[in-house]
């Protein structure tokens, strides 16, 4: 398998970078390269251009900054699992664990991950359930776009051709919250038939104040389970009652293919919210 | 020479590893040579149809490309891809090197790109423009044999290559007299073998000489190179075939595949090299696929849970075409229909189909998996029926000890075994009473928890060669040559062909230790026909049983002729020489020479031994009398997610008997690499076409393989029971661990679901496919 | 395009087109076939090599991305009388069959060391999650990397 000939490009700059990829149409990022790489050797995608981003200084920075958590569009699945700015925020080593493989880890990219949009991707979940944000760059400026408008349909994110995204962060991790996201394998890709990521706010009796449910594996883009989120608002709730609460999500409109029937997604996604759900209360309630 | 300790039954580490642990040895894809050329194959994007156009006009163009061909280039210049088992009364059609007009499998060759560099040659066969006017495939094999289902091949008028109904007479009367039946329908699913190395092939055809070298990943080099003179033409004299570090093999490389004949065709047609390694893709859809079979069992009992006799239904699939050995499979399903269990009778009817697919051929275990599935399923449906212990029922049916040689109704003969003192043993190891309170009290928690159990018995080293006939050239037995150096060093030449097993060390243990020297003095030649002059190959788990009998074989010919020589030199008598670790002497003399002193006068031939031609060699071939029966019993423990199907392996307990063993640690690394494959095809793998025929399974994004974080580590031990049938005492341990694990953990998830009511499930067993039943339950 | 690395601790330069693969530069340019093409799908990992000290698997990479970079193969681990601790594991334990996917396991392994010291069977096949092997059924790889682990941390 061998992809198409095409140019290469390793600026240094984030301005160079966007500079080249307006000037050549059809031009592509390149990240970590894992879904890219892959998908260009399938023939499947091609482009005249790739501007590798790995060369640009300080794009793969974590840091705590203006009470948000900022992780650079190149910081691979390895830093972010690993990264102690992150470590309060269990979703994010628990994602990363649960995703692909360590080589795999070390050269993908959470941010690549999400301009990518795989509807069975990890980090998405993860990115819609902890409130995050992307900053995208291009020749006509920056503009951040919210978690909750970043996927937009199949494989299809915000990013428009000519942006890069330079950045994604979310807000710092405040009292009594916690976050929790577990996942079941596809056997073969390792992919998500189903992944649940969850931000929960919740007093020490276990009491919902707040809720926010990522999904990702289940429908053709990844969704908030927001009717779950507004029923449990409020609630405190677990075991077969919260199993209850989340056996009907009303955003779940499941895919079908060779490794799980929508059937079959719609019922994981009760099961797996529910557990997901708990272990974050758990951590809210320890936090 | 001092006393070497005896190395045959020790834990040698592999004199194979220094090379592969380094990444120093050489694959067939790490072949360069000079002017060397690049093949890219453009394959059917189509199950079936009738191919209306093949343009190479932009291939062509591309920079770099020689040449691109296609069938109509080859046509009357080529035969076929080679079949040497065509069953009596078969319907067969010779399968071409490229599609001749009609496709039949999604991957099938129809046209090669030629090219300077593999990314030219990528890139120009994408650029082959191939229209095909689809029709409509058949991929079920069921549905294959339906009236009106699409045919395979027009001219035959029917999917069904051949039906083989073997009867027993008593089977009949047994059911009728039968305390009850069971009737159980089981599908064995289509798997890939997948050997991490794909198959590749290197052919240089140098027209000075006039000699091809064929360099190419498989596991019978002599066969191959006997199956491309037959197909191109070309004196077998002319033809060497190596096959250098191969990457595995698992069955998928003892055919001689279309592409093996066609590069060198193709080498002499440009007298330049050409390789071509296939990618993951190409492996997945156009080399051998195994299994493939669903099989209606029926088992007739007496009130006691004795099997009285078997009736069976197997539709195997065949796929688009007659692979080498593929129509014979099935036939050895019927062969262990019995297991290790003293059933009267069976009778089993197959039939061996065509259907739009890649076509099946030998498998791990080929077509004894199948019968031992089969039989263990059955086991435990009269077992339920009869609310009797699955332990128990084996116990009665068991061969008993002393019975052997056993003649089984299906005509095989059992060379040996201990069926009780195995699974008395496994049963020890394992702790059944303590898994069996252990399940109960997890079920009393509400979890579903399930043992499971495998008694079994399979096929190695098959022989005699009885009935062999062209175009196989070969039969069952296995060659080696020895020929000691005048230091006392001995290069062994054995025609088995090994891939990972280890037979480098374990010969040169052998070797050693028959005539006392040193394992490094040993050198293991395989792989090349050139060096090797006659052989079989590594496969059916004959290795050591045939391969490495006749590597003693030559070894106790080489001796004879040292000991002549010795008793000339030590004057004495032949008869007055003793021979202990490599040191002759006379009887009751001090006068001692080692095996060097005679290999260095064997060559300078100083003294003259009358009677004897100088030097020290012998060859030897092994053509086994009859099959060696290993056995052995799996048990296991599983839990599933009531909420998720998920499976989990908690235990593995191997119990198992394979004769005498060489090398201990490699006997480990083939029950252990057969175990996890034949779980790997009940929890995990299956090939899966789509209706029209499109392989959906043709990436490891789809096709799910074994991974180390899915298993436990398994328990290990066994009892031996040396095999009568050749001198080693030795059974065959390739295959065995695939046998008995597949049975064994479906009968454990099955005894996990038995108190919701379940009683059936097929591989592989997903976690939705057990959600469901476990719903189903609860409705 | 011209590209420079430091190949097995030797500095190199090489003239790439853009599309060649680490994988292919390495079996083809650089003339070191230790490194295994098992999948193309970044999922068997008999291809892993280190890049700058991180296990990565070079069927999904360019060549051109490692400019500049430290890159270490399986050819570069150890010499045939001075073994890397992973390889003399390996051996030991008969860690392989085939030997096809072993270097690939290799150079896992060796990174997994790096940063775990004293794995569990259970870390150490989790981090072996990206490497297939066909033959071997993991139990003596598992055994393998516990063996290297051990002389590792010992010198033994």
């Amino acid at each position: 398998m061998i992809p198409a000939e095409f140019d290469y490009a390793a600026p240094r700059s984030l301005d160079e970078a966007v500079r080249l990829l307006s000037g050549t149409e059809g031009a592509k990022v390149l990240g970590g390269g894992m879904s890219l790489i892959p998908a260009l050797k399938h023939r499947l995608s091609a482009a005249p251009l790739l501007v590798d981003l790995g060369r640009i200084a300080g794009l793969d920075q974590i840091a705590l900054s203006g009470g948000r958590i900022r992780i650079g569009g190149r910081a691979t699945h390895a830093a972010v699992m690993t990264h102690p700015a992150l470590a309060s925020m269990h979703a994010f080593a628990e994602a990363g664990e649960l995703l692909a493989d360590p080589q795999v880890r070390n050269r993908g990219t959470l941010g690549g991950s999400l301009v990518h949009a795989d509807p069975a991707a990890d980090w998405p979940a993860v990115f819609l359930a902890l409130g995050g944000e992307a900053t995208l760059v291009s020749a006509k400026g920056t503009r951040n776009v919210a978690a909750d408008d970043f996927f937009e349909s199949l494989m299809t994110s915000a990013v428009q051709e000519g942006e890069i995204l330079s950045e994604v962060s979310f807000p710092a991790p405040t009292p009594r919250t916690g976050t929790a996201y577990s996942k079941l394998r596809q056997l073969a890709s390792g992919f998500a038939i189903v992944g649940v990521a969850v931000w929960v706010r919740a007093e020490r009796t276990g009491v919902i104040d707040d809720v926010r449910v990522g999904v990702t594996g289940v429908n053709s883009v990844p969704f908030r389970a927001r009717s779950l989120e507004d029923r449990l608002r409020g609630k405190a709730v677990s075991g077969p009652a919260l199993r209850a609460f989340c056996a009907e999500i009303a955003e779940a409109d499941p895919m079908s293919d060779l490794h799980a029937s929508a059937e079959y997604r719609r019922h994981l996604l009760g099961v797996f919210a529910a557990r997901t759900i708990e272990r974050a209360i758990a951590r809210a309630q320890q936090a | 020479m001092a006393l070497k300790p005896v190395m045959v039954g020790e834990r040698i580490k592999r004199r194979e590893d220094p090379r592969l642990i380094r990444g120093m040895a050489t694959y067939t894809d790490d072949v360069k040579l000079h002017g060397l050329l690049h093949a890219a194959f453009v394959r059917s994007d189509h199950a079936a149809g009738r191919i209306v156009k093949i343009d190479a006009t932009r291939a062509k163009a591309h920079p770099g490309v020689v040449a691109v061909f296609s069938f109509d280039d080859l046509r009357g210049q080529v035969g076929a891809s080679p079949c040497t088992a065509i069953l009596p009364g078969m319907k067969h059609v010779p399968h071409p090197l490229l599609a001749d007009g009609e496709v039949r499998y999604a991957g099938q060759p129809v046209a090669v790109v030629i090219a300077k560099d593999k990314y030219v040659a990528r890139d120009a066969a994408l650029d082959v423009e191939v229209e095909i006017d689809s029709r409509q495939a058949v991929v079920d094999v069921e549905a294959a044999l339906q009236a009106g289902a699409p045919l395979v091949y027009e001219q035959l008028g029917t999917n069904l290559a051949v039906h083989l109904p073997i009867a027993h007479p008593e089977t009949e009367r047994l059911f009728a007299e039968a305390h009850g039946t069971v009737s159980l329908r089981l599908v064995n699913q289509r798997v890939a073998p997948v050997p991490m190395e794909g198959r590749a092939v290197v052919a240089h055809w140098e027209d000075g000489p006039q000699q091809l070298t064929v360099w190419t990943s498989t596991q019978t080099p002599h066969g191959c190179k006997q199956q491309i003179a037959i197909c191109l033409g070309i004196p077998e004299l002319r033809i060497r075939v190596i096959a250098p570090e191969v990457g595995g093999g698992f069955g998928q490389k003892i055919p001689t595949y279309g592409e093996e004949c066609l590069l060198p065709w193709i080498s002499k047609k440009l007298r330049r090299p050409v390789k071509w390694a296939e990618t993951r893709t190409e492996n997945l859809a156009a080399s051998a696929h195994g299994r493939g079979h669903v099989s209606q069992v029926e088992a007739a009992y007496d009130k006691d849970g004795k099997i009285l006799a078997l009736r069976g239904q197997t539709i195997a699939e065949l796929g688009a075409y007659a692979s080498m050995l593929g129509p014979a499979i099935p036939t050895f399903t019927h062969l262990l229909a019995a297991g290790p269990y003293t059933i009267q009778a069976v009778s089993w009817d197959i039939k061996v189909v065509y259907t739009h697919t890649m076509a099946t051929d030998a498998y791990r275990g080929a077509g004894r998996p199948e019968a031992a599935y089969n039989i263990e399923r059955a086991m435990d449906a009269v077992a339920a029926k009869l609310g009797l212990d699955r332990v128990e029922i084996r116990k009665r049916n068991l061969i008993p000890v002393g019975s052997f040689p056993y003649q089984a109704p299906t005509g095989a003969i059992y060379d040996s075994g201990n069926y009780q003192a195995c699974l008395e043993k496994g049963l020890a190891k394992f702790d059944y009473a303590g898994a069996v309170v252990a399940r109960d009290r997890a079920r009393a928690e509400g979890k579903l928890a399930g043992i499971g159990i495998a008694t079994f018995t399979e096929i190695c080293g098959l022989g005699p060669s009885t009935g062999t006939a062209p175009p196989a050239r070969a039969g069952t037995w296995e060659s080696a040559e020895l020929r000691v150096e005048p230091t006392g060093a001995v290069t062994v030449m054995t025609g088995a062909s090994p891939h990972g097993q280890g037979q480098e060390t374990a010969f040169a243990q052998m070797v050693g230790d028959a005539f006392g020297i040193d394992i490094d003095n040993v050198n293991v030649v395989h792989g090349d026909t050139d060096r090797v002059t006659h052989g079989v190959g590594t496969f059916g788990s004959r290795g050591l049983v045939v391969g490495g009998t006749a590597v003693h074989m030559a070894a106790q010919k080489v001796l004879a002729k040292a000991k002549r020589i010795a008793a000339h030199l030590l004057d004495t008598t032949e008869e007055r020489v003793n021979v202990e670790s490599g040191v002759f002497s006379v009887v009751g003399g001090a006068r001692k020479l080692t095996f060097a002193d005679v290999a260095s006068a064997a060559h300078t031939w100083g003294v003259a031994i009358p009677g004897e031609e100088p030097g020290l060699e012998a060859v030897a071939r092994f053509e086994p009398t009859g099959t060696t029966f290993p056995f052995g019993v799996h048990f296991c423990t599983v839990s599933i997610d009531k909420e998720t199907g998920q499976l989990a392996l908690e235990r593995f307990v191997c119990v198992d008997d394979v004769g005498n063993i060489i090398n201990p640690l490699l006997a480990d690394g083939q029950r252990l690499g057969g175990i996890i494959q034949g779980l790997g095809q009940a929890m995990c793998e299956e090939v899966r076409y789509d209706e029209s025929g499109q392989l959906m399974t043709a990436t490891f994004m789809d096709y799910a393989m074994p991974r180390a974080a899915m298993f436990p580590r398994i328990e290990m031990d066994s009892t031996c029971t040396p095999s009568p049938l050749n001198p080693l005492g030795a059974k065959g341990i390739g295959e065995l661990g695939t046998i008995g694990s597949t049975p064994c953990i479906v009968s454990a998830v099955i005894d996990a679901l038995s108190p919701l009511g379940i009683t059936h499930v097929d591989m592989p067993l997903k976690s939705e496919k057990l959600w469901r039943l476990i719903q189903g339950a609860a409705r | 395009m011209k590209i420079r690395l430091t190949l097995n601790g030797e500095a190199q330069e090489a003239d790439v087109a853009p599309r060649t693969l680490l994988v292919h530069f390495l079996r083809e340019d650089a003339g070191l076939t230790g490194t295994h093409i098992g999948c193309e799908t970044s999922l068997c990992g008999a291809c892993t090599v280190h890049v700058d000290g991180k296990a990565v698997k070079s069927c999904t990479m360019f060549a051109v991305q490692a400019d500049g970079s430290d890159v270490r193969t399986i050819e570069g681990m150890g010499e045939a009388d001075a073994l890397h601790p992973v390889q003399k594991g390996f051996w030991e334990e008969h860690g392989l069959q085939c030997g096809y996917c072993t270097p690939g396991m290799i150079m896992a392994t060796s990174a997994l060391l790096a940063e775990n010291a004293s794995p569990t069977d259970a870390q150490i096949r989790h981090a072996l999650e990206g490497n297939i092997c066909r033959c071997t059924g993991y139990q003596q790889i598992v055994n393998a990397v516990q063996h290297a682990a051990r002389i590792l941390r010992e010198g033994k």
